[in-house]
């Protein structure tokens, strides 16, 4: 019963932090700060929709990248030929979503193994990338959006407040948008692990054969959980785009490793962890690079052999171990 | 037998390359029964097995469970026609706690709060309530082998089919299995393989004898295990 | 041979070992009894150093071990058959022995031909996958494997497990033989009495982490005994 007031207390407590720092936050830090971290949420929501499908799924998706750049691409090209972004929103989780499932069929249904499944994922990536890199001429258009090969699409219209395609939303309210998707996406996967279906789906992960004896169907276990794991990619595709622009990098193998790395380093397994992950590493790649004598990534691969070495199950669950072991301390040796 | 068979196998054989190891097994339980599988290690028993619970498609033959041939179906839809299978080797979701386990195999069946009090109910019954909150992979073997076997009539399968469930227990633990078991016997078909005799004398009344992927014998349990045969390929000169 | 002092092991936070010492000599084979849970396997696990000692000490053949690495126990000539088996089930059984030989101190072809020798049921299935063998075969297997590293002292975690009974006796025969060709020394975590019996110079029951009695092996193959002397033990 504790435990559930604890959880409780936690739940609220990153609601109302959450909240409060996504009006905060803009009141006090300078507009390039605020656009820097709206950016860097869309990216720990990519990073969250990788904790998800690996973490609880089991499965290993080297391409989570193909539905992020999926999703940006969908947003803007559905923004720029509707002229207004409220119908983009849905586009840009159900493209990336629907092609999720065409490939999560061939491959949960052909009964892949974790090996291959890591190699198909991948190479669907790069040849999205190689794809989308060819489509420089003026006949690559899809309505008034132009494909613009290795140039992507320059301009990704912002959001704008909706129905109304003219009425450009202000980055500070883009950023309280950004802080509220990730807070909700996290909420829906706490939600998701703690159905029927979320607790299988980790049985799943922890033995198929007898999840199948049990007669729980795995193939449309995983299948769903990729799907809705490549439509939380497609929606932080979006939050980027409208942030900074599309085009073929966002396929590219320093988003696909990037991501693998952040969950790594936050926490396999767990949902905090990658988003914690994400951003942190993000901040210092970014300082690395202001310095000048060192390549970031290099360091990046350099953070991540270490956390492999030294803290194996990545940065929450470290800090939640410190945490329970200081308050242990505090109240004095052994009581729980 | 007067009862209607609930499983019911002709000529089912499984080759792996050039191996046969089970080769054109007929075989029928009645609903209700209670058959021990003994065998040589290597008689096909496990295959056997597993082609019933649709790990392994046969690779001719038909398998009829409860008037559906269900030879070439998948495990899980096989589980929901009413199958659950202990396998050999225990298969349970170590990374999980003992709660978690059983709750998942009933939540399959029953809704969340009928799963709930199923597996409380279990864990009391199974004896070990005392490690609900323990995640399995900590458990010694035969404690995991006890909580396989919690999930696999967790959610009432009309045929259980238990892979050595008393291998790694204890004499007093083996007795308590056995006892477990018949109580199980009363209301579902069981098939049992094991190889520990006395745990056999404790539960059978019929028993089938694999041997080279073909039933050898078929009846009573007396009369099987006194016969010559059974002795020369299986029992050696022990006393059972 | 094998003195084991105080010895303590946890898993995670659980306490499992709580004190355990014995001694074996040479050529004796000791047998353990017990409940499951009460610690039969950590104890191998720990004598063997896959699980960390918390306090106590392992001495073998007059060597403080207690901190060594598994591989340089292993070389030392402590082999060990964990219970499941734990084959290669993708390499044939020939590739399966080859790799026990590693530590031998052997050529490997002697190694293989004594082990075909002591095992002459392996001899029909060399070729086969480790993963296409029944359980009992497996059984038969992981021990012969252990074998052919020719170490001095075994720690084996039921032997029994999954094997025909014709087999098991089979077993107590090929034990009796290495006893005697080899001087093997035995530690036997082991659930059928008849086995254990046949083959332990003394018996020992393990209770929540500590070895509470000795047992006359004899008793064992006595039901009346069991029952009297041990019932609630095992």
């Amino acid at each position: 019963m504790r435990a559930r007031r604890w959880r409780l207390i936690g739940f609220l407590a990153l609601l109302l932090g959450g909240v409060a720092f996504a009006f905060g936050f803009p009141a006090f830090a300078s507009l390039h700060a605020t656009i820097q971290l709206t950016n860097a949420l869309a990216l720990a929501l990519f990073a969250l929709s990788l904790a998800l499908v690996w973490g609880f799924g089991g499965i290993l998706c080297f391409g989570q990248a193909a539905f992020f750049g999926l999703g940006a691409y969908a947003y803007a090209i559905a923004a720029i030929n509707f002229g207004d972004t409220t119908f983009a929103w849905p586009t840009a989780i159900l493209v990336p979503a629907a092609f999720a499932a065409a490939l999560g069929y061939f491959m949960f249904y052909g009964r892949l193994s974790d090996v291959y499944l890591g190699v198909v994922t991948l190479t669907v990536t790069l040849i999205l990338f190689q794809l989308f890199n060819s489509t420089a001429g003026p006949e690559y258009r899809i309505g008034d959006a132009r494909l613009g090969g290795f140039n992507g699409i320059p301009s990704t219209p912002p959001l704008n407040v909706p129905f109304d395609g003219r009425a450009y939303l202000s980055p500070e309210s883009i950023f309280v948008i950004a802080v509220l998707v990730l807070l909700a996406a996290l909420f829906g996967c706490l939600w998701l692990l703690r159905t029927r279906f979320g607790r299988v789906l980790v049985s799943i992960r922890e033995n198929p054969l007898r999840a199948e004896l049990l007669g729980y169907d795995v193939r449309v276990h995983k299948l769903a959980a990729f799907t809705i794991g490549g439509g939380m990619a497609g929606l932080a595709g979006l939050l980027f785009a409208q942030n900074v622009l599309v085009n073929p990098a966002l396929f590219s193998l320093l988003y696909t490793a990037q991501v693998i790395i952040w969950v790594i380093v936050g926490g396999l397994g767990t949902l905090v962890g990658p988003i914690l992950g994400s951003i942190g590493l993000q901040y210092v790649m970014a300082w690395l690079g202001t310095l000048g004598w060192i390549n970031p990534n290099l360091a990046l691969g350099v953070i991540l052999v270490a956390f492999v070495l030294f803290v194996p199950r990545g940065l929450w669950p470290l800090l939640v171990k410190v945490v329970t072991h200081g308050r242990r301390l505090v109240r004095g040796n052994g009581t729980s | 037998m007067t009862v209607a068979p609930i499983l019911e196998i002709r000529k089912l054989t499984k080759r792996f390359g050039g191996v046969t190891a089970v080769d054109g097994v007929d075989f029928t339980l009645a609903d209700g029964e209670l058959r021990c599988l003994i065998g040589p290690n290597g008689a096909g028993k496990s295959t056997f097995f597993n082609c019933l619970s649709g790990q392994l498609a046969p690779t001719s033959g038909a398998v009829h469970l409860d008037g559906h041939d269900i030879s070439g179906w998948p495990s899980h839809a096989i589980a929901r026609l009413g199958v659950g299978i202990k396998t050999q080797v225990p298969s349970v979701f170590d990374g999980l706690e003992v709660r978690e386990n059983v709750w998942l195999a009933a939540r399959r069946r029953y809704n969340a709060r009928e799963a709930k009090e199923r597996c409380d109910e279990l864990l009391t019954r199974l004896n070990i309530q005392s490690l609900a909150a323990h995640m399995v992979g900590e458990l010694a073997h035969g404690q995991r082998q006890l909580v396989e076997i919690g999930m696999v009539i967790a959610s009432d399968p009309r045929l259980i089919l238990l892979d050595e469930p008393a291998a790694g227990m204890s004499r007093d633990e083996v007795a308590r299995l056995a006892a477990l078991i018949s109580e199980i016997a009363r209301e579902r078909s069981l098939i049992v393989v094991d190889h520990d005799m006395r745990f056999i004398r404790m539960i059978a009344e019929t028993v089938t004898v694999f041997h080279q992927g073909r039933v050898l014998i078929e009846g009573e349990v007396d009369k099987v295990l006194a016969d010559a045969m059974v002795k020369d390929v299986y029992l050696g000169k022990q006393v059972v | 041979m094998l003195e084991v002092r105080d010895l303590k092991a946890n898993y995670g936070q659980i306490p499992i070992l709580d004190g355990i010492s014995m001694t074996i000599a040479e050529g004796n084979t000791v047998g353990v009894l017990g409940h499951n849970g009460m610690g039969k396997t950590t104890l191998l696990k720990t004598i063997m150093g896959l699980v960390r000692a918390t306090a106590g000490h392992v001495r073998y053949l007059g060597q403080d071990i207690t901190d060594k690495p598994v591989h340089e126990r292993n070389q030392m000539g402590i082999g060990y058959v964990p219970q499941g088996r734990a084959i290669f089930p993708s390499l044939s059984v020939r590739d399966n022995l080859r790799m026990g030989c590693a530590v031998a101190p052997v050529e490997e072809k002697a190694a293989l031909e004594q082990a075909l020798a002591t095992f002459p049921r392996l001899a029909p299935l060399y070729d086969r996958l480790g993963g296409t063998l029944s359980g009992g075969e497996q059984q038969l297997l992981a021990l012969a494997r252990c074998l052919c590293g020719m170490p001095k002292l075994i720690l084996l975690d039921e032997p029994t497990e999954g094997v025909q009974p014709s087999i098991i006796e089979e077993l107590i025969e090929i034990m009796r033989n290495l006893k005697q060709s080899r001087a093997l020394t035995v530690i036997l975590v082991e659930q059928n009495l008849d086995f254990i019996a046949a083959l332990s110079n003394e018996v020992h029951v393990i209770q929540k982490g500590r070895l509470v009695r000795q047992v006359e092996p004899a008793h064992l193959s006595d039901p009346a005994m069991v029952d009297e002397f041990i019932g609630t033990f095992v």
